[in-house]
């Protein structure tokens, strides 16, 4: 306060100067009114931000395409269905297929990756078919050579022994069959361009045959489906069903560990021990370490040093480690809860007899279960949306199968970031489409746990 | 009180028991053995320790993998030499080149600074206007409605903000400069969505503040004839002040931590500009972490060390502008009470 020594003077002077008062005044007011303006427009920047963020995501999910067959699958079996054909048949429409344009390993690839397994394979490189695949049912002359011996008709016939029906529909399908989809509109570029649109699919030569069709990328088949290379095709059930699996086991995990401290310090503590001091210090530290350092502890812990009971780069791990991510954000909110429940529940329990653990168990605990609640589900929000953490520990990018719990796994964040990177056609669109998933997932959660903060305000109220 | 043991009464006798008296004839009041009452209270410290076990766990983690690799590359006499001339070249050099042994951090480093200084330009001055405007200007009624869009703002997914960046705010800027000036990879535009991103912490964090300066105060003022805002800015502001520093420095920590909108939108690969160039790709610590994890990185390798001594430096900047904004908050409080 050192302006003020000679601010009462001249404060005298300005008043004995009512005119020149009266427009400092007007100067006041006008600088206050162009403030509030300031931070009037700072809410509304944020307000845009949101809408815009919100409307770019929206705007992609639905719009113009142009797609076109790659091959027609009726040409492939003489009009007969796909997944009618039989293992023989598929092996030769696939290894003939690898045997013309930019892949002409006649399926040798494949089946190294996905039938005898790269790691298998590059443990023993030069051995005869036969040891590689010991359960398939190959020809003895066959079954001598080595991988580098096959030639394309050797391979059909170990592809039509060895792999399965179902996994050679599959390659036929995501390889050789499918609509490729060469450009994808926006909603708003559909609806308010779409002359321009027209014209440049019927001008453009590359896209003869090509067609222009609406689509809605988020579309039920969109989330049934497995995932597949092409756009299109591809379906997000794989990293829903990783989602769920992993949020389940997260709070699993991290629910009685999480109120299980908050209990204790609240209820045990007495507040001044040096030991429960360092406790609550520490969870603020934690709180506020980045997710990509809890992705390091779980890839050198979980996955690397406890990999014989997690497996390695699994669903468990991904629980684990998220489940030490959202730990201190449960805590906190345990706490504030158990401290919102009033002495005098504890009191008069205490007084009619009960012991600590019976006071808490049966008074303090439901009096602040919604609290509780309401805090694990702002945890599962953030533990469903985090993606750092899983991209260290190594989700994978391509999952065709459901997830189990010792498998690879990838979740919906993973899925976005994968896809958005894709620079592809039709990625965008269906980056756009997993955003929206994820945003209702979110939406359904948060519903929650505004449901159960009501419910609390009544019972205290009531 | 005389403690007896339980064993030699008979079992249902409640009542004889409750009206038995000792020799003096007081009531014999036992403590019976609760196996569940005892324990509890250790198995609720266990849950307690495993916090305590993370943190060690972090730092193990981190300062083995970090140790081992200041030892390994560029070996010279001894130990000591080695991790010297490691640690001089990890802080001191510019030039992040795993495959060369090149591991200077200051690459990855100014791309970090690089971004978070963008969002802090987003971040603070309308993070701190829209929590004037909320704890100072706004009626209940448009308070109730406005926080919970700074809480939905909050809940938004990093990797979202990411797609944000790339298909929005890359090609507005792109718009703007000039596609020839901002590549598609920048600095500016993964800050920028970053300051979205961090706008509603410092706003709710600074609110707080705000409405924790006592009513008192502002009536003392308008009553010495001030204007709203000569109030908010000569009075309620400098008395918020701790508790806005505070809200500034977490986020700053924020979006130094921050991993998805770096990694989608700053681009790949380490790069050193000076002056700097914010229309240019560049590759944060972060970013670049996730990238090398992301492919099949073999255990024991010098990248995958790399990649936690840059975690452990990550750590200890985020902890230390932790902790800074915990005793800025409690060391400038005005308390009043």
């Amino acid at each position: 306060m050192t302006a003020t020594t000679n601010t009462p003077s001249r404060a005298v002077e300005r008043i004995k100067n009512e005119e020149s008062f009266l427009s400092g005044l007007r100067n006041r007011h006008l600088q206050g009114t162009i403030w509030k303006y300031f931070f009037q427009a700072a809410i509304v920047i944020g307000i845009v931000a949101l809408l815009t963020l919100m409307f770019n995501v929206v705007n992609r999910i639905v719009g113009l395409v142009a797609v076109r067959e790659i091959v027609d699958p009726a040409t492939l079996a003489d009009g007969r269905d796909l997944e009618s054909l039989s293992a023989e048949e598929l092996a030769r429409i696939y290894s003939e297929y690898r045997l013309t344009g930019a892949n002409t390993d006649g399926g040798r690839v494949f089946l190294r990756d996905n039938v005898i397994g790269r790691d298998t394979f590059q443990a023993n490189p030069q051995a005869p078919m036969s040891q590689l695949l010991p359960n398939a049912d190959l020809p003895p002359e066959v079954g001598a050579l080595t991988f580098s011996e096959l030639q394309p008709a050797d391979t059909q016939v170990i592809l039509a022994a060895a792999a399965g029906q179902i996994t050679l529909l599959d390659a036929v399908i995501t390889e050789i069959v499918g609509r490729e989809i060469l450009e994808a509109w926006t909603f708003t570029e559909s609806t308010f361009n779409r002359a321009a649109i027209e014209e440049r699919v019927a001008s453009n030569e590359d896209w003869a045959g090509a067609q222009l069709e609406w689509r809605s990328w988020l579309n039920p088949q969109f989330l049934t489906t497995r995932m597949t290379t092409i756009a299109a095709d591809s379906g997000v059930r794989a990293a829903l069903l990783g989602s769920l699996v992993t949020i389940a086991l997260t709070v699993l995990i991290a629910f009685p560990l999480g109120v299980g401290t908050a209990i204790y310090l609240e209820e045990y503590s007495t507040g001044n021990s040096w030991f429960e001091n360092f406790i609550e210090t520490n969870i603020r530290n934690l709180a506020g370490v980045p997710s990509i350092i809890y992705g390091l502890l779980g890839l050198a812990i979980f996955v690397r040093a406890l990999a014989s009971i997690t497996q390695g780069r699994t669903i468990i791990s991904a629980a684990l480690t998220m489940a030490l991510l959202i730990l201190p954000v449960i805590i906190i909110n345990a706490q504030e809860a158990l401290r919102a429940v009033p002495p005098s529940i504890r009191e008069a329990s205490f007084g009619l007899g009960a012991t600590r653990w019976q006071t808490i168990w049966n008074q303090v605990l439901p009096a602040a279960m919604p609290g509780i609640l309401t805090g694990t589900i702002l945890g599962m929000s953030r533990a469903i949306g985090e993606t750092a953490p899983l991209i260290i520990i190594g989700a994978a990018t391509f999952i065709a199968t459901d997830p189990g719990l010792t498998s690879r796994f990838t979740v919906l964040p993973i899925q976005i970031y994968t896809w958005t990177k894709d620079p592809r056609q039709g990625f965008s669109e269906i980056a756009a489409a997993t955003i929206v998933l994820l945003l209702i997932v979110l939406l359904l959660f948060n519903a929650t746990a505004i449901i159960l903060r009501q419910r609390f305000r009544r019972k205290l109220s009531g | 009180m005389q403690q007896t043991q339980v064993e030699g009464k008979p079992k249902n006798s409640a009542i004889a028991n409750a009206l038995a008296v000792d020799e003096s004839g007081a009531p014999k009041i036992e403590r019976r053995a609760r196996l569940v009452d005892d324990s509890i209270g250790y198995l609720l410290l266990a849950c307690g320790v495993i916090s305590v076990l993370t943190t060690i766990g972090i730092l193990y983690v981190l300062g083995s993998e970090s140790l081992a690799f200041f030892t390994s590359v560029n070996q010279q006499d001894n130990v000591f030499a080695t991790i010297a001339g490691n640690l001089a070249n990890f802080l001191g050099t510019a030039e992040w080149q795993p495959g060369g042994g090149k591991f200077g951090i200051w690459p990855l480093l100014e791309a970090t600074l690089m971004t978070s200084f963008v969002a802090m330009l987003v971040a603070i001055p309308l993070g701190l206007g829209a929590a004037i405007y909320i704890a100072e200007y706004a009626t209940p009624r448009v308070r109730a409605s406005l926080k919970p869009i700074l809480e939905v703002l909050a809940g938004i997914p990093t990797v979202v903000y990411g797609y944000f960046a790339i298909t929005f705010m890359t090609p507005l800027l792109q718009g703007i400069f000039g596609i020839d000036t901002v590549q598609f990879y920048n600095t500016a535009s993964a800050g920028l969505v970053m300051g979205i991103m961090i706008l509603p912490t410092i706003a709710s964090m600074s609110e707080d503040a705000l409405t924790a300066v006592p009513r008192a105060l502002r009536e003392a003022s308008y009553g010495l004839g001030a204007t709203k805002f000569e109030t908010i800015s000569k009075v309620v502001l400098p008395a918020a002040l701790s508790g806005i520093l505070a809200a500034a420095i977490v986020g700053i920590s924020r979006a130094v931590g921050e991993t998805m909108i770096v990694a989608l939108a700053a681009g790949a690969g380490p790069r050193f500009t000076m002056p700097p160039n914010f229309f240019v790709g560049a590759e944060t610590i972060t970013g670049h972490i996730a990238r090398i994890s992301g492919g099949d990185l073999s255990y024991g390798s010098i990248d995958y060390q790399s990649l936690f001594a840059l975690g452990l430096a990550l750590f200890f900047f985020t902890l230390a502008l932790n902790t800074l904004s915990r005793w800025v908050s409690n060391k400038f409080r005005e308390a009043y009470q």
